[in-house]
């Protein structure tokens, strides 16, 4: 039972093969939230503080999205960019593209959802006051959602640890290509499998760091939070 | 232009759903004076402070304002010529000094920090500027909110109840910045259940009960000689509120 050893000497030693591994996840899941972020945290607070046609829908589909199975998320992915499927002729299916596709649509429902109840928490009183104050509607916009900060950041991280320990998604879209596509999830499987559990112990140790940090940092901000409400 | 009053409302009605909140036939405030509005609660005094400050449009009606007649999109020139102190005094998360400062941010003025710390001291509190915004009691928060709009220098002040539930010496801190305010020229209209601050203030007082002006009178006369039979009860306090 040397594994444990093992695992901490591929880490410490450089294995150059677990370092791209983790590089690579790091890379794809974190670009996929740098775009869930551009796009989900507008859109998180405007279904937050507007009233449109088709709100409370959108809203539903919202609330599906973030508990989705990822793995349906990986095949609705892999028929769209098969070769014979609409957006086949993007070349994208086995690169990090498709993975980097897949996770920002597994993250933006977290993204926005949570986005959405942080400036939904904001008193309401407090938009009326920040628009008597001359704000406009943008000013307005990021005014909510500086005071919805803490709940904004939750958001993110929800959302990035959502795509970073994902496995199924990745695997199919990704096709789990050394060194082109093996993230740490898809990397875990292969390794158990054949029985390599040094490799898959160290790169379960680095996916658990991840989590831990991830968790700690919310934990952090609900300290903050509940400093803040007081 | 400048004989004109500064609001102008013209068979203005509000409705919330089937209800009719508020049902003003035609009424002027003139620029520079300090109109208070009484009633009771429920009245539609805050119905009419949203209104004259654009954050709803009315169903029904017309309001000018400035010289321009506006529709349901105000541009925001006009918008930031008016500001409200509501009833409830609502504080951005940050300190004292973030919070007076955040009318001139929005304006990019050229001296945000000097203006809000000025403005601060004006109202008494200037030992608070670095203070945390929640920690303050409910008077300095109302007084910080006051320097928070008089601090942009507003066209048109409004001010619901900004002296509700505070202690005489809070009163008398706000009543002498709003008179003051009132000196320098900002037309200032006051929301209040106190006919005694009405009358220390106002030159012109009026009474709306369920969404009609019923009296509007200079103050003298509101109190010494009014109209409608129900100001009189309203005055003596036989009117429930
Ligand atoms: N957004 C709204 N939707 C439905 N009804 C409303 C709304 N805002 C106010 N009302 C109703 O309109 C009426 C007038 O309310 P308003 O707040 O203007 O009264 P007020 O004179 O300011 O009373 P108070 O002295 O208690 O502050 C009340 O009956 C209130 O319930
Ligand atoms: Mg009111």
């Amino acid at each position: 039972m040397n594994y444990w050893q093992e695992a901490i000497n591929l880490l410490v030693g450089g294995n150059s093969d677990v370092w791209a591994i983790i590089i690579l996840s790091l890379q794809v899941s974190g670009v996929a939230l740098l775009i869930s972020a551009i796009i989900g945290v507008p859109l998180g607070s405007l279904i937050g503080l507007h009233t449109f046609p088709g709100r409370q829908l959108v809203i539903a589909i919202v609330y599906t999205g973030m508990g989705f199975p990822p793995v349906v998320i990986g095949l609705a992915v892999f028929l769209l960019l098969s070769r014979s499927g609409p957006l086949g002729f993007l070349g994208w299916l086995f690169t990090p593209s498709a993975m980097v596709l897949a996770q920002v649509i597994l993250a933006l429902p977290l993204v926005i959802g949570f986005t959405m109840s942080a400036v939904l928490a904001v008193d309401p009183a407090l938009r009326t006051q920040i628009r008597a104050l001359g704000a406009s509607p943008t000013q307005t916009t990021l005014a909510m959602l500086w005071e919805a900060r803490v709940g904004v950041l939750v958001a993110l991280i929800a959302g990035f640890g959502g795509i970073i320990s994902e496995v199924g998604a990745v695997m199919l879209v990704g096709g789990n290509i050394q060194g082109s596509t093996r993230v740490l999830t898809t990397a875990i499987v292969l390794e158990t499998r054949k029985g390599a559990f040094d490799v898959a112990i160290a790169l379960a140790l680095v996916l658990l760091g991840i989590t831990f940090v991830i968790n700690l940092a919310l934990l952090q901000l609900q300290g903050t939070l509940l400093k803040a409400k007081q | 232009m400048n004989t004109e009053s500064i609001y102008q409302l013209e068979a203005i009605q509000q409705r919330y759903g089937e209800r009719l909140v508020l049902d003003i036939p035609s009424l002027q405030i003139e620029r520079g004076e300090l109109l208070a509005l009484v009633g009771p609660s429920g009245a539609g005094k805050s119905t009419l402070l949203r209104i004259l400050n654009f954050l709803e449009t009315p169903t029904q009606g017309q309001l000018r304002f400035a010289g321009h007649t506006l529709g349901s999109r105000v541009p925001l020139e006009l918008q930031r010529r008016v500001t409200t102190v509501f009833q409830r005094p609502a504080l951005l998360s940050g300190s004292v000094l973030d919070n007076v400062a955040y009318g001139l941010r929005l304006r990019r003025h050229p001296q945000v920090r000097e203006r809000a710390r000025e403005a601060l001291a004006a109202v008494g509190l200037g030992h608070l500027a670095r203070a945390a915004a929640h920690t303050l009691s409910g008077g300095e928060a109302q007084r910080v909110a006051l320097a928070r709009a008089l601090v942009i220098t507003p066209d048109v002040l409004l001010l619901d109840e900004p002296t509700a539930n505070l202690d005489p010496a809070n009163v008398a801190a706000i009543e002498r910045t709003v008179a003051e305010a009132h000196r320098r020229g900002t037309t200032i209209m006051l929301v209040t259940h106190n006919i005694f601050q009405a009358r220390r203030l106002a030159q012109r007082v009026a009474l709306m009960l369920d969404g009609r002006i019923i009296e509007l009178a200079p103050t003298e006369t509101f109190f010494e000689t009014p109209h409608d039979p129900r100001t009189t009860a309203f005055i003596k306090g036989d009117m429930l509120y």
